[in-house]
Parts: C-alpha cells; structure tokens; sequence
C-alpha cells in the first residue's frame, strides 16, 4: 500500500504486544506517525484501538516492544520524566473522562492552571476560547454532571486542546454527536493541524468523518494493523476485510474466525464480533499491582 | 495448611501494597507543584465535617462508661474512682480507636469510592495526560490531611468525652463535683494523652491509605467501586484494632 511520509517521524511503534491476562489485546503493531500527519484509526469494537492510544501515550506499558516519540524511548522515562513529557500531549477520552469535582471552567483551565505559566486573565480567556470552539460558550459554571454526554465530550475535547500541544489524541471524539457538532470537531481538529501543526492520532467509527480528517488511515483488525493507506487509497482497497468496514456491512470476512482468516498471519482465539465491547481492557486501566 | 497459608498471602500481599503507596505518597510530598488548596479541603472534609460525629461518639460513649463504671465501682464501694477510670479509658483507648473507626467509616469509604470512581471513568488517566501525577494530586494530600486532623479530632474526643463522663456522673448519679473532677486529673499523666493521640496519627495514616490505595486500583466499573468501597472500610477498621494492640504494647 502506498504510504506518503509527510515529515519527520514523531511516534513510532514498534512490535507492540499487549496482553491483559489470557487476552491477547495487541499482536505486534507497527505504525508510524509524521510531524504534522492526521492518522485515523479504523477498527471494530474490541480491537484494541483505545489500548493503542493509551500505549502512545505512556499510559499502558506494553509487554514487548517500543514506543519512540520524538526520537525518545517512553520505556526509559521514569515516572516524574514521564509526567514532564507528557505536557507535549493532548487527550480526549471516550466518555470524556472530566472531573466531576469541578465545574467545566476548572476542567479547561486545570491543564493551563498546573503548568504555571499564566496568569488569571490569560487562563479566563483561553477557556472562554476554547468553549467557544467546541461551541458550549456560557457553560463555564455548570458542573459536567449536568451536561448530556455530548457536551461533556466536547468539553473533554476543549480540555485537550487547552494547551495548544504538538500531540493530539482523539479516543472516538465524534460517537455520539448529531452530524452538525461531528463537522464542527472534525473543523477543529483540521484547524489545529493547520495553525499549530500538530500530530493527531484519532480513532473514529464515523467513515464521513475519517475520510474528512485522515491524511492517512490504518486499520487495526485482531491486534495487528492490516491496512495502512492515504484516504483514496483506503477507498479504493481490494482487501474484502477494508472493503467490508467502510461499506458497513453485517456479513463479511472481518467476521470469521481468525483461524480461517486467510488474511490473518496470526492464529488467534475469538471471532471479532465475540469481544465484549466494554472490557476492562479497553474502559479502565488494570491495576498497577496484579494481586 | 490452605486457608492459613491463603491468610499470610493476603496479608501480605495488602501489607506490601500499602507501603509501596505509602512510600510514594512520602517521595511525592517534598515535590513541587505544590497544592495548598487541595490539602485545605481534604482537612475540611475530613476534619472539621467530621467533628459532629465524633462529638456524638465521644459523648455517648463517655456516658456509658460512667455508668458502667458506676454500677460495678459502687459494688466495692469504690465509686469515688469513676472519674478516674472514665478518663483514663478515654483518654489511652477510646477516643482515639472510637474516632478512627468513625473516620474510617466517614472518609475511607469516601476516599475509596471517589478515588473508585475517578479510576474507573478514566479520570485517573486523565490526570495522568493533563501532566499531573494522580498520587501526589489525589493521594498525598488525603494521607496528610487524615493524619493531621484526626489527633486533633481525637483530643476534642477526649474532651467530651469526660465531659459526658462528668455529666452521668454528677447529675444523674450525684456524685459531689469537686471530688469528681479532682479524680479525674489525679491520676492522669501526660503520656497517656500523648501516646492517644499519636495512635490517632497513626490510625489517620492507616485509614487514608488505605482508602486511597483501595480506591485508586478499582477495576471493573460500579460493581467494581462498590467493592472497593467495602473494602476500604473494613480493610482500614481490621487495620486500626491490629495496630492499636501494637502501639499500645509500645507506647505504654
């Protein structure tokens, strides 16, 4: 497949194996990302696009393999030098993950607030931006319990791009939007790649949206990446498992059993659509100390 | 050999996690940035919210104390002694076991399921890529908090506590005042109010990490909190009632 680089490369991951007891989450994962570079992540539910992304990141650390962003190994961080690193991060949860012991002021201006460098005024107005990006102005003094999951989510994306930082990672930022607020995300996550050149790796179901954002696309499929193409690439792919995903169909060899999979390298143990949507792998992070 | 062998390992295993959290809470502490604001409101939820309920503890317990003491003092007409003995108990043992209990049923259960919750709507990992540590955010100053303002809990304990003793005593048994009072002091040194209060310290340490460590490492959604919940208090009451045996074999 026919792969552009468009810069230098910021994250590579290199044969990235992810286990969480007997499931085997990632199997060998190999991607690249350039400076300045949109890479959307396909995949189905389960497929361990969101254990990826928290791989990126440093969140998960892998069983074998490397993570490398900006030429600096995360495995050799320790845990104050990660925290450090990550300032060059921005991250968008699912369920937007916001603090519900503070109002949706306090959520935006926490980021700005903990680095120190600004002053009251400047963090006022960096909210009052950034509210208005994801248009939610005036919701400064509600608490996110009041909000519709929607909002929190736009609220969780503010949040993340509070800091204006070079890495930008979306965990399904569009789900659940009206198609109107979807286009508005996608307008801003296309903006920031334009003003601050930022890296964004988003993971998205919403073909429209992909299509709109990607300068590239990989699809993940049973823990490995099975397709890596520019857009038109994608949409032109012959592979039957591409072509079955962003066509939406029921029926197709993304179903099969991964031991029939003659596009599967990798004998695996469960058919794609078995692996339960909200496993503990892919929601919250195990604990540090197994028992 | 199983379940004795299964009890050791988990004792263990919770001893083991718990100085591990400990140790981190103490590295992170000295560290900037530092988050006064954070600290006040854990000392306010954990202290000053806190004080009703160990008045009410603390009041009735020294009440029935005088009474009990009275019923079986008076049998060998040793009733002078009940304000001895009222004060003393709560002053070495009471105030301070009763308090912790009370705290670890009030803010151990709250810090586990608060810090259950947060883990498990990726809250956590959301400190985490704001930058921010989540132990020295969310932990340290819970841990600090709990052991500063439960001492300070534990002598208004004390206090009302004999006074509670004072007022069964007096007004309801008639014993003379005067007399009351002076044997309440008579026999009481300062390290009995001392060595309460540094086990009440201790027991704050306890119940915080406890509660935090039990809260931080949730997993599997509200059942999950829930669990953890549980376990905070329990885990943090069966803690305080061993290290009270210790620390009293130690202190006195």
């Amino acid at each position: 497949m026919s792969v552009e680089p468009t810069g230098p490369i910021k994250i590579r991951l290199e044969q990235i194996f992810k286990a969480f007891g007997e499931k085997k989450v990632l199997r060998g994962v190999d991607l690249q990302v350039h400076e300045g570079e949109s890479l959307v992540i396909l995949g189905g539910s389960g497929t361990g696009k969101s254990v990826l992304l928290k791989h990126v990141i440093g969140l998960l650390k892998p069983d074998s393999g490397t993570v490398t962003v900006d030429g600096t190994d995360l495995a050799s961080l320790d845990y104050r030098e990660i925290t450090h690193f990550r300032r060059r991060f921005g991250m968008a949860f699912q369920g937007g993950a916001l603090f519900d012991s503070m109002d949706v002021f306090h959520n935006i201006a926490f980021p700005l607030e903990r680095t120190r460098r600004f002053n009251r005024s400047q963090i006022r107005a960096r909210v009052e931006e950034c509210l208005a990006l994801v248009r939610l102005e005036g919701t400064e003094k509600k608490a996110p319990s009041e909000l519709s999951g929607g909002m929190r989510r736009r609220i969780g994306f503010a949040r993340a791009i509070a800091l204006e930082p070079q890495i930008l990672l979306f965990d399904e930022p569009t789900s659940g939007l009206d198609p109107v607020m979807t286009a508005v995300i996608d307008d801003v996550i296309l903006d920031l790649k334009r003003t601050l050149q930022s890296t964004t790796i988003t993971i998205t179901h919403d073909m429209t949206s992909a299509f709109r954002i990607a300068d590239r696309l990989a699809m993940l499929h049973h823990g490995k990446v099975i397709a890596e193409a520019s857009p038109e690439g994608m949409k032109n792919s012959p592979d039957p498992r591409v072509r079955q995903f962003i066509e939406g169909r029921a029926n197709g060899p993304l179903n099969d059993h991964p031991a029939d999979d003659p596009f599967s390298d990798h004998p695996a143990d469960g058919p794609l659509n078995d692996t339960p949507e909200e496993g503990p792998s892919t929601k919250t992070r195990p604990p540090q100390e197994s028992p | 050999m199983g379940p004795i062998r299964q009890l050791f390992e988990t004792l263990f295993t919770e001893v083991g996690r718990l100085t591990l959290l400990l140790w981190r809470v103490l590295v992170w502490t000295p560290r900037p940035p530092y988050d006064p604001r954070q600290l006040l409101e854990q000392m306010v939820r954990i202290g000053i919210q806190s004080v009703p309920v160990v008045l009410l503890t603390a009041m009735f317990t020294g009440m029935v104390m005088a009474i009990q003491t009275y019923r079986v003092l008076v049998r060998f007409s040793a009733e002078a002694y009940v304000g001895s003995l009222v004060s003393l108990s709560m002053v070495r043992e009471l105030a301070c076991v009763l308090s912790a209990l009370m705290i670890a049923g009030r803010c151990g259960s709250a810090m586990g399921a608060e810090l259950g919750t947060m883990r498990v709507t990726e809250q956590i990992d959301a400190l985490e890529v704001l930058a921010t540590d989540p132990i020295h955010y969310l932990v340290v100053p819970r841990v600090w908090a709990t052991t500063l303002m439960l001492p300070l809990l534990v002598g208004i304990a004390d206090a009302v506590g004999i006074f509670g003793g004072y007022l069964v005593a007096v007004v309801m048994m008639g014993t003379n005042p005067v007399t009351y009072m002076a044997n309440t002091f008579q026999f009481m040194e300062l390290t009995d109010l001392t060595s309460g209060l540094i086990k009440a310290a201790v027991f704050g340490l306890i119940i915080a990490t406890v509660g935090c460590q039990k809260g931080f490492y949730t997993t599997g959604g509200a059942a999950g909190v829930g669990k953890a919940t549980t376990q905070a208090v329990v885990t943090a009451s069966i803690a305080v009632l061993i290290a009270d045996f210790f620390l009293t074999k130690i202190l006195f």
